[in-house]
C-alpha cells in the first residue's frame, strides 16, 4: 500500500501544480498511515531529489525520450504500470491539462475510481470519499470511490503548496515505453506569460473596455502584478483577446488567490468559472452589476480611470 | 469516416443549483435541460462539417441516459447527425458511461468526438477512458481538428500555449472552443431530426467504481466592501494588508 503522484513536466521543469499535486499526495499518505513516492516521465533538468522537501522519500523516474512529449495512451500504460510494482493504491494527478489527458486513462488501466477535479482531502474514516466541484465550481460533490485502487486528480489553485527540508531517493525504473501514435509537431507558448490555470492573480477585462485598444491598462496592471489575463466571453468571441484567455462556465475555469474583474457585469456564466478564486476585486461603473454580489473588494467607478491608479498604487506598494 | 459524437444532458446555465433528499440529488426543479455546450457547439459541428465536405461520412450521435434525454437528442439530431443512439441507463459513474460508449465505438468508428467536459460534473474524464477501453489514441482539450485521410491534425491547449499533433485514426477527440462555431438548427433540420432514428439500447454489463454521497453549497461571501474610486490607495491596503493578496 501506498501513494504514488505524478508529476508532470514541460520542457525539463516540474509545473507548479505539481508541488501541490505532492503536498496533497504526501497529506494522503499520512491520513492511510502509508507512504508516498513520485513519479516523473521523460527528462528533466530540475533537481528531482530536492522533491524530497515535500514530503515524499523516493522519486522515480522513466527517463525515456519518447516521454518528453504527451501521447496520454504511452503515458498511462507507463504510470499504471508504475504504480502496479511501486504497490500504489491511490494515485495521484493534478487536474491540469496533462492529468485531464492521461488520469483517466490510467483508471480504466487500474480499474481504479476515479475523482476528477478534487478540491479536499479525501474522507477516510467511513470508507474513501473525495469532494470535487461540480456544476463549473457552483456547487460540491462528496463521491465515494469504492475501487480497491482510487485514482484522484486535484484542481490546480485548491491545495496549499508546503515545502520544507527533504531529499527524496531518485529510482530510475525501467519500463517499456510503446512507440507514440501522437507526434507533436509544433509547439507555440505564448512566451513572457503567466499561464492562466498556474497564475496565483488573473486581471480580466469585459466588453466595458469597449475595444481591443484600450487593452493597455488591463495590461500594465497585469504587469506589474505578476498576473495573467483573461476575459470574459463576448470578448473573446469578438477576438479582442485570444480564446484560450476566456474564463467562466464554456471557457476556462480559474481558482487563482486573487481576481481582478474589470467591466465584467458578473453574468451566471462568467461567475461559474471564477467564484473559487480566493479573493475578487470588481471594478465597474454600474453599482448594480451582479458582479459585486460575489466579490470581496470592489469599486464602483469607470475603469479608465481607476485602472491606470490602481497600477500607480501597486507601483508604489512594490517600492516600499 | 464513420464519427460518433458523445452528446449529453446538462442543466442549462443559468439554472438555480440546489439540492434535494438531505443533499443527496440535484433539485430538478424548474430546471430546464440542454445539450452540453461543448457537445453542441464544437464536437456535432465539427462532425456536421466533416460530413459536409465529405457526404460519405457517417456521423451517429450516443448518449447514456434514461427516456428523459430523448428531447436533447432530438435537437442535437436538428443540428444534423445520421441517427443517434441512447444507451438506456441512469448510472452516472464515469467509468459505467465510458464501458458503454467503449462497447458502441468499438464498432468500426474511425473517431470519437466529446465534449471538453460536461457544465455539471466537469469530470474531462469520459473521454480518456473510452480511449483507454478501445486501445485508441487520445487528444483531450482540443481547439482546431482536420481530417487527413487516415490521420488527423490536432490543435490542442497546453500550459500558456498550444500543440498541434498528428495522430493515427481510431482516435478520441474531446473537443472545446476554436475547433467550431456554434449553430442555430433551422426549421428543415428541426423537421428532418423527427424522423431520424434513435435507436434505444440496453447497457452492457460493467462496474461502477464511484458514487456521489453528497452535495454542498459553497460558503457565502461575506458581502462586498466597497472603497470610493478617489481612494484607490486604500483598496491597495486592503489587498496587501486584510486579504494578504497582494
Ligand atoms: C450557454 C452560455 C454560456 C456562457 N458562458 C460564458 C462564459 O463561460 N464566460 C463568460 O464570461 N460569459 C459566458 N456567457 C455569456 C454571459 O451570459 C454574459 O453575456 C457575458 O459574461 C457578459 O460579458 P461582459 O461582462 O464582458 O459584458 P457585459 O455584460 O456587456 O458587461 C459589461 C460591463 O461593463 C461595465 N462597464 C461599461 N463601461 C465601463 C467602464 N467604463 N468602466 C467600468 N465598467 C464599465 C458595465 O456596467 C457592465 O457591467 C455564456 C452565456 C450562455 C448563454
Amino acid at each position: 500500500m501506498s501513494v504514488l503522484i505524478f508529476v508532470d513536466q514541460s520542457e525539463g521543469h516540474i509545473k507548479k501544480a505539481s508541488f501541490e499535486a505532492l503536498t496533497y499526495g504526501v497529506k494522503v499518505a499520512e491520513q492511510l498511515g502509508t507512504t508516498a513516492e513520485a513519479l516523473v516521465l521523460g527528462s528533466v533538468s530540475d533537481d528531482l531529489a530536492s522533491l524530497g522537501k515535500y514530503g515524499v522519500k523516493k522519486v522515480h523516474q522513466v527517463n525515456n525520450a519518447s516521454l518528453n512529449q504527451l501521447d496520454a495512451q504511452v503515458y498511462a500504460k507507463v504510470i499504471a504500470e508504475a504504480a502496479t510494482q511501486s504497490g500504489a493504491n491511490v494515485v495521484v494527478f493534478s487536474h491540469n491539462q496533462t492529468g485531464k489527458a492521461v488520469a483517466a486513462r490510467v483508471a480504466v488501466r487500474l480499474k481504479a475510481g476515479l475523482v476528477a477535479g478534487a478540491c479536499a482531502l479525501p474522507d477516510t474514516g467511513n470508507g474513501f470519499v473525495v469532494r470535487k466541484t461540480v456544476f463549473s465550481g457552483k456547487a460540491f460533490a462528496n463521491v465515494s470511490i469504492t475501487s480497491a485502487v482510487k485514482v484522484i486528480s486535484l484542481n490546480p489553485n485548491s491545495y496549499t503548496t508546503i515545502a520544507s527540508e527533504g531529499t527524496a531517493e531518485v529510482n530510475q525504473l525501467s519500463i517499456a515505453v510503446d512507440t507514440p501514435k501522437v507526434k507533436v509537431t509544433a509547439v507555440n507558448k505564448v512566451s513572457g506569460e503567466v499561464p492562466l490555470t498556474e497564475a496565483e492573480i488573473v486581471v480580466s477585462g469585459g466588453r466595458g473596455l469597449k475595444g481591443p485598444e484600450n487593452w493597455g491598462i488591463l495590461l500594465d496592471l497585469a504587469k506589474e502584478l505578476g498576473a495573467a489575463t483573461a476575459c470574459s466571453r463576448p470578448v473573446g468571441d469578438a477576438h479582442w483577446r485570444p480564446h484560450h484567455e476566456h474564463v467562466g462556465q464554456t471557457g476556462v475555469q480559474v481558482a487563482p488567490n486573487l481576481y481582478i474583474a474589470i467591466g465584467i457585469s458578473g453574468a451566471i456564466q462568467h461567475l461559474a468559472g471564477v467564484n473559487r478564486s480566493k479573493v475578487i476585486v470588481v471594478i465597474n461603473k454600474d453599482p448594480e452589476a451582479p458582479f459585486f454580489k460575489a466579490a470581496d473588494y470592489g469599486i464602483v467607478g469607470d475603469a479608465f480611470e481607476v485602472v491606470p491608479k490602481l497600477t500607480e498604487e501597486i507601483k508604489k506598494l512594490k517600492a516600499k | 469516416m464513420k464519427i460518433l459524437v458523445c452528446v449529453s444532458k446538462t442543466p442549462d446555465t443559468t439554472s438555480k443549483i440546489a439540492f434535494t433528499d438531505g443533499n443527496t440529488k440535484f433539485d430538478e426543479n424548474g430546471v430546464q435541460w440542454i445539450i452540453n455546450p461543448y457537445d453542441e457547439w464544437y464536437s456535432l459541428v465539427r462532425a456536421i462539417e466533416l460530413k459536409e465536405k465529405d457526404p460519405a461520412t457517417i456521423v451517429h450521435l450516443v448518449t447514456v441516459g434514461g427516456a428523459d434525454t430523448e428531447p436533447i437528442i432530438r435537437k442535437a439530431l436538428a443540428l444534423g447527425g445520421d441517427e443517434a443512439i441512447r444507451i438506456n441507463t441512469d448510472n452516472s459513474d464515469s467509468y459505467y458511461i465510458a464501458a458503454q460508449i467503449a462497447a458502441i465505438a468499438k464498432d468500426g468508428y474511425d473517431l470519437v468526438f466529446t465534449g471538453k467536459e460536461t457544465i455539471d460534473y466537469n469530470g474531462s474524464s469520459i473521454g480518456g477512458m473510452i480511449a483507454e477501453m478501445m486501445d485508441a489514441p487520445y487528444i483531450s482539450l482540443a481547439t482546431k481538428f482536420e481530417l487527413n485521410g487516415t490521420t488527423a491534425t490536432v490543435t490542442r491547449e497546453i500550459e500558456g500555449g498550444e500543440e498541434i499533433a498528428e495522430v493515427a485514426l481510431p482516435a478520441v477527440v474531446s473537443c472545446q472552443k476554436g475547433v467550431a462555431e456554434q449553430r442555430i438548427p433551422n426549421m428543415r433540420g428541426i423537421m428532418a431530426a423527427r424522423t431520424k432514428p434513435l435507436k434505444v439500447v440496453e447497457p452492457v454489463a460493467a462496474d461502477a467504481l464511484t458514487a456521489i454521497v453528497s452535495f454542498e453549497m459553497p460558503p457565502a461571501k461575506a458581502g462586498v466592501k466597497l472603497v470610493s474610486p478617489d481612494n484607490v490607495a486604500e483598496l491597495v491596503k486592503l489587498l496587501h494588508e486584510e486579504a494578504k493578496a497582494i
